[in-house]
């Protein structure tokens, strides 16, 4: 992997809310092909980080290069083959699961979007879904749709801030399953962050530890578990978080 | 700028149109509610002081509602994307905040159209007023108007941006702010001095005097309509520049992520 290219490079990233550092100085990045997972405690700057590599926020100082090609100046170039999706995140609720994908299909300018629409919900179970309106959806079920509209424009790099949070274990663990098999059939890469230690071992190749907005620990999770004397990321993730 | 992704985020709302009754009743429930109630008092003056007051009043009416529905087309269309939590989506690909509000500008006048045609129509069946009497004065009357509504709209939104939810009450109110000093019902001159100066740079003045114009005297209010454009002219430039340099400072201040929280 060391010898990939990355597809993200991040230097010296800092951002500061009023003199606050929320994410101090990190550099790491992303290579093609390998899910990273971004893990810490409550406010450790992960969501920020995330949002400053989506050009939601602008950083304080440091560097972003995406594909190789700095963000800030070749923003559409470069979200055109990036997606992103989060709990926190939903669609237009008067709309159909199918409207809005379509929606989003023509954003992206996706080139068959019936056949990438249908692709997708086969793929995350939610083709009796298609024709209701987002509101009567369940969170877990507004989830799967987020994710799907995540996927459709096929991109090079997924973000998702806590995606799973809201799923039940059946659906987080065919969520996890459906992202591998993207993953090894596309060479997607993935930028995750969640709380689920468990799922953060399942699915990570590399984990990124960060508190107090600085990283302070990477590696694959065996590394890290090492690193710290724990049997599981769980018991790291207590070890530190207490200290 | 794509008009591909332009055109593609307008759609959003033209789906929720279709779907939502409540949404569609707005179209027709307040043109009609006014209609009613400003119609009347007008045929009621009409045939006892003033005659061709129907033209006045009810044109007006009609007038003034195209600017309102400009803006509300503009401030609403993106609260909608706050509510549903839908902004981040548009924002994580690649449209950018300045075609974002140009998608704005083509949903508030596909919003315009509708609203428009119904008012139109019932002022036709309730009092036989045709506002289609002014020709083609129409175009240069109404597009100023919807550019008005555009430029407030445009500001609002970037104020709702930059100041979060509470201010989402300004999507409602600020359009009708200019209602005095447009001078929708009465000549200018009724207005006091500071009033009247203020009359003189806001474009919807300048449309409904010369409106007045052309019912009173038949004269092509040339000047009017000039110093309507030019004002609108510097007034869409600056909301343009004022919501992006507010789409810049939300992005550093990190408050895209926040809003509607
Ligand atoms: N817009 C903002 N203005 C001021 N401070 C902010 C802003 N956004 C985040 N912060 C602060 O920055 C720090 C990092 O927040 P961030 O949301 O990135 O953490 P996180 O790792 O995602 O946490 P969580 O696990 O709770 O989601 C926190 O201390 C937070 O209070
Ligand atoms: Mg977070």
């Amino acid at each position: 992997m060391i010898d990939m290219k990355p597809l993200v490079e991040v230097r010296g990233l800092t951002k500061s809310f009023n003199g606050i550092k929320a994410v101090d100085d990190i550099s790491f990045e992303v290579y093609e092909g390998e899910i990273l997972g971004l893990i810490g405690p409550n406010g450790a700057g992960k969501t920020t980080t995330l949002q400053m590599l989506l050009d939601l926020t602008t950083p304080t100082s440091g560097e972003i290069r995406i594909f190789g090609l700095e963000l800030a100046s070749n923003r559409a170039l470069i979200l055109g083959q990036v997606n992103f999706s989060s709990s926190y995140i939903s669609l237009p609720h008067s709309l159909t699961v199918r409207e809005n994908l379509k929606i989003f299909a023509r954003l992206y300018a996706v080139a068959e979007p019936g056949e990438r629409i249908a692709e997708l919900t086969t793929a995350f179970e939610i083709t009796d879904l298609l024709d209701v309106p987002v509101r009567r959806l369940s969170s877990g079920q507004i989830t799967r749709v987020c994710l799907t509209k995540a996927l459709l424009n096929d991109p090079r790099i997924l973000f998702l801030d806590e995606p799973t949070a809201s799923l039940d274990p059946d659906i987080a663990d065919k969520t996890r399953a459906m992202l591998k098999r993207i993953k090894a059939e596309r060479g997607l890469s993935i930028l995750y962050s969640s709380h689920n230690m468990q799922e953060m071992e399942d699915i990570s190749d590399r984990v990124i530890f960060m508190d107090s907005g600085r990283i302070i620990a990477s590696g694959r999770p065996s590394e890290i578990k090492e690193k710290f004397g724990g049997a599981s990321l769980e018991e790291v993730f207590l070890k530190v978080a207490r200290r | 700028m794509k008009l591909s992704r332009v055109f593609a985020y307008a759609i959003r709302h033209i789906y929720l149109y279709k779907r939502s009754f409540p949404r569609l009743m707005e179209v027709f429930y307040w043109p009609l509610l006014d209609l009613l109630l400003w119609g009347f008092v007008t045929v009621y003056l009409a045939k006892n002081a003033v005659p061709g007051f129907v033209a006045f009043f009810v044109g007006a009416l009609i007038l003034w509602d195209m600017l309102f529905r400009s803006q509300q087309g503009i401030s609403v269309s993106f609260l909608e994307d706050v509510w549903s939590r839908n902004l981040l989506n548009i924002f994580v690909s690649p449209m950018s905040a300045v075609e974002y509000v140009a998608s704005l500008m083509v949903i508030s006048v596909v919003k315009l159209l509708l609203t428009s045609t119904v008012m139109i129509t019932l002022a036709w069946v309730l009092y036989s007023y045709n506002i289609f009497h002014f020709g083609i004065l129409l175009v240069p009357f109404i597009a100023n108007l919807v550019i008005m509504g555009w430029a407030i709209g445009i500001v609002t939104t970037a104020l709702i941006l930059r100041f979060g939810q509470e201010t989402e009450v300004l999507a409602w109110g600020v359009a009708l702010f200019f209602q005095p000093i447009s001078a929708v019902f009465y000549p200018v001159s009724v207005l006091p001095p500071p009033l009247n100066t203020i009359a003189r740079f806001t474009p919807s003045a300048h449309v409904f005097e010369g409106m007045r114009a052309v019912i009173n005297t038949g004269t092509f209010p040339a000047n009017e309509l000039i110093w309507a454009a030019c004002l609108n002219l510097a007034y869409v430039t600056f909301a343009v520049a004022f919501f992006s340099w507010n789409f810049r400072v939300v992005k550093r201040k990190g408050l895209l992520v926040k809003i509607g929280e």
